[in-house]
């Protein structure tokens, strides 16, 4: 018999018709078609844990320790659902896999209780996962049926949740691995290139360059070593889809990875990761080292010649170093500042050398295109634009999580069908794309497909696919004003049109936004000037800003002005917030039928605004009031409410 | 030698080649050892890559990942990406400031609680998250923050 690895490799390398029954068996128990005993996964990356998921696992443990029963607990990623967390499955040895939401750890004993009994719970429950040779359970329904699911089209988030990202049998007994060691084994190098072009993979950071062709680039140019390096620095607010893959499917990276260095010729590759996702992190340096003492990664691999090195390199918290050659700066022990291209890096990047940045998403997308080959890759999607893109949804909508859509799918169908839309009771204003420099869109725009080329038209752009929802109680100019000062800080200040730009920006905004509440004198003055210039600021800023931040930056605020002019207008002339979101714009009052004339809220008041007799109800007197809300806090009767 | 300095030597030794590319781990070890980048640790470093300390220190200003001044025994990390902002994080924020009496980066007198900003921490579906010392509180609102606030200080007194 043969010896694990050697049987993975084996599985890793031959067509799945060809295996003995023996075999196939085994590999069953690998990818846990079959089991020996019960199996409980608990989605332990950090929108699980957040959620609780920590406590949740230490209950189950404890659960069956305390009756004595066998189960394998393993930890997984998620499975897109992230308002819906902790999410736990349980398969019973020959069923198909339950998923249920929100199991926290009160939860626990209740459904293990009932699962253990062969009854599922109708409460919590998400739905059962299909699977080949499982018996079904009935009446429930499965996850292919759900809308969250079944409008989705998952290449490659597809096994996230659902895996154990820890371990490579796992992995491989689903396919995995297979796509690289055919690379290495049958292709040249410029043939993957070729390939990658052919099937007309484009960059998923924001720009949408074509992959192929960049690779190309940097293949062509002769150099003693060439450089690969994975964007894994995600930055943006509001945009998680490169965590959730790099926690729910580490493999699948390292295998893209694996393959994009082989195509530019490289053997050193650097995966370039945010210093605050630690899970992240732990689980790559686990699957690192895996596939080390597996023998995919290293020297001469599986006798095929080729070396390899990856290693992990912390980013030290910077947005600007999202962009290429800020990233290699910072890789190399500076300041993370954009240089000007050309030279772009594919010739000349990190030390000097050829270096291709790929982003995560991308570089995941690849073991699926050289499995599947580049004609399947690019009959999904939209035309000139294939493949799928994973969109991260949060703000005010009913669900907010991970959606990974075929390449020209509505926002429509993204916010309303597949994540319910608004919350209960709320109705759906805007969608902010892109991160803090994208754009926003009107509900009455969501419409547009989401291709590169369409959004363009439009006049926005897609970014990293992070998208904000606001409802009616979100305040459009606040969130612009939340963004500008984003921007603001993370501006590396090398060129002036930017650093100054977004300060600039950010005070008129902060003006409109804050105190003073007066419509009268010379702050009034100022606000009505700086209006005036916002829009010659952000031409100003868009045509002569050195990278990709500072030609972006005013895009909030330019699509703002052009779709939501009337609450810049009810900011500024009427000095109020159509949604009550600036705090500092409220006006407060008091309930003459709830406050009781207890006169705490008078007695705290500091511009004494506030007036009226013991045990009758008070009264604030307007032209007083500084709009602190401490009236509101102090109350304990909530009579205090503002308008 | 104090024993300060023998434990920054000893990060030293872990970096044998002189390059300007070691920089940054170098601090990011010196930040995971000590919770904070001390004036000390900015001079040997230079020392050790043979780079101005003014160039030191100016790349870890750049950077939000460091901080100068020593974490308090408990750490406050408030998350401020944009769905949090939207779900009242900046609320939140004052609050803390309030109670704490320190903003961003900062450590309270006593040393018992620091507080630092995070742009977004990616758990955008439990917004506003809180974690302190790696346990994290999510969809909580101000009356939360006060509670658990006050349950630290008591814990440690």
């Amino acid at each position: 018999m043969l010896s694990e690895r050697e049987f993975l490799l084996r599985l890793a390398q031959v067509d799945p018709a060809e295996l003995t029954p023996e075999e196939l068996d085994r590999k069953n128990l690998f990818n846990r078609s079959t089991l020996n005993k019960p199996l409980v996964m608990v989605n332990s990356s950090t929108s699980g844990m957040v959620a609780g998921a920590g406590a949740t696992m230490e209950t189950i443990r404890q659960y069956v320790s305390e009756r004595n029963i066998e189960i394998d607990l393993a930890e997984t990623g998620s499975i897109g659902l992230s308002s819906e967390e902790p999410v736990v499955s349980v398969q019973l040895p020959g069923r198909t896999r339950i998923f249920f939401r929100r199991v926290t750890a009160d939860k626990v004993n209740g459904i293990l209780d009932d699962l253990f009994h062969q009854v599922v719970p109708g409460q919590l429950l998400i739905g059962q996962l299909r699977k080949k040779g499982q018996e079904p359970w009935a009446d429930i329904p499965f996850l292919d049926e759900i809308p969250f699911f079944s409008l989705q089209k998952r290449i490659v988030m597809g096994a996230c949740g659902i895996i154990d990202p820890f371990s490579l049998g796992e992995y491989i007994a689903n396919g995995g691995y297979g796509a690289f060691l055919r690379t290495i084994r049958s292709f040249t190098f410029s043939e993957v290139c070729e390939l990658v072009t052919e099937s007309g993979l484009r960059g998923r950071s924001g720009g949408g360059f074509p992959t192929g062709e960049k690779w190309k680039a940097a293949f062509r140019t002769p150099s003693d070593q060439k450089y690969l390096v994975c964007n894994a620095e995600e930055s943006d607010p509001g945009a998680f889809m490169d965590r959730n893959l790099m926690e729910g499917n580490p493999f699948q990276l390292l295998e893209g990875i694996s393959i994009a260095a082989y195509a530019i010729g490289s053997n050193r590759a650097y995966i370039y990761i945010r210093s605050e996702y630690t899970d992240a992190i732990r689980r790559i340096n686990h699957a690192i080292k895996e596939l080390r003492e597996m023998g995919l990664l290293g020297d001469n691999i599986l006798d095929s010649g080729y070396n390899l090195q990856i290693s992990l390199r912390k980013g030290p918290g910077a947005f600007v170093c999202g962009e290429e050659t800020a990233l290699i700066a910072s890789l190399e022990g500076r300041r993370g500042m954009p240089a000007s291209k050309p030279p772009y890096p594919a010739s000349s990047g990190y030390l000097g050398r050829p270096t291709v940045v790929n982003n995560v998403e991308t570089l995941s997308n690849l073991p699926a295109i050289v499995r599947e080959g580049p004609a399947w890759y690019r009959g999904i999607g939209a035309e000139g634009c294939p493949g799928t893109k994973i969109f991260s949804v949060s703000g005010r909508v009913n669900m907010a999580g991970l959606v990974e859509v075929p390449m020209g799918t509505t926002f429509d169908t993204i916010v309303n069908d597949i994540l319910g839309g608004a919350k209960k009771g709320r109705t759906l204003k805007a969608l902010h794309v892109g991160g803090p420099t994208g754009c926003m869109l009107p509900v009455d725009l969501m419409d547009v497909p989401v291709t590169y080329e369409a959004l363009k038209e439009e006049g926005l752009i897609m970014g990293s696919g992070g998208v904000l929802v606001m409802d009616d109680r979100t305040c459009v100019v606040n969130t612009v004003s939340y963004f500008m000062d984003y921007v603001d800080k993370q501006s590396c200040g090398k060129c002036i049109p930017c650093r100054e730009g977004t300060r600039r920006m950010a005070e008129i905004l902060g003006g409109i936004t804050r105190k003073p509440d007066d419509d009268e004198g010379h702050t009034t003055l100022e606000r009505f000037k700086g209006v005036m210039q916002l829009e010659s600021l952000a031409e100003v800023m868009k045509d002569t800003s050195l990278c990709g931040l500072g030609q972006n930056a005013p895009n909030p605020l330019i699509s703002t002005l052009k779709y939501f002019r009337n609450e810049y207008e009810e900011h500024i002339f009427n000095r109020k917030c159509p949604s009550n979101s600036c705090t500092e714009l409220r006006s407060w009052y008091i309930d003459v039928d709830m406050c009781t004339g207890c006169s705490v809220c008078a007695k705290r008041c500091p511009s004494e605004a506030i007036i009226g007799t013991a045990r009758h109800p008070y009264f604030i007197v307007q032209e007083k009031c500084i709009r602190c809300g401490i009236c509101f806090e102090v109350c304990k009767f909530s009579a205090v409410y503002y308008k | 030698m104090d024993k300060q300095t023998t434990r920054i030597q000893e990060i030293l030794r872990r970096f044998p080649q002189i390059k300007r590319n070691a920089l940054i781990p170098l601090l990011q070890a010196m930040q995971d050892e000590f919770g904070y980048i001390s004036e000390e640790a900015v001079a040997h470093i230079g020392d050790h890559l043979s780079l101005p300390t003014s160039k030191v220190y100016g790349l870890a200003t750049f950077y939000n990942q460091f901080s100068f001044s020593p974490r308090g025994l408990y750490h406050v990390v408030l998350c401020n990406g944009s769905s949090c902002h939207m779900a009242g994080s900046g609320e939140l924020l004052n609050e803390i400031t309030k109670i704490l009496e320190v903003f961003d980066g900062q450590t309270t007198r006593d040393g018992m609680f620091s507080l630092e900003v995070q742009s977004c921490i990616g758990a955008c579906g439990q917004s506003p998250v809180m974690a302190i010392n790696g346990r994290y509180f999510s969809g909580i609102g101000v009356k939360e923050v006060r509670e658990i606030l006050k349950q630290y200080r008591e814990d440690a007194e």
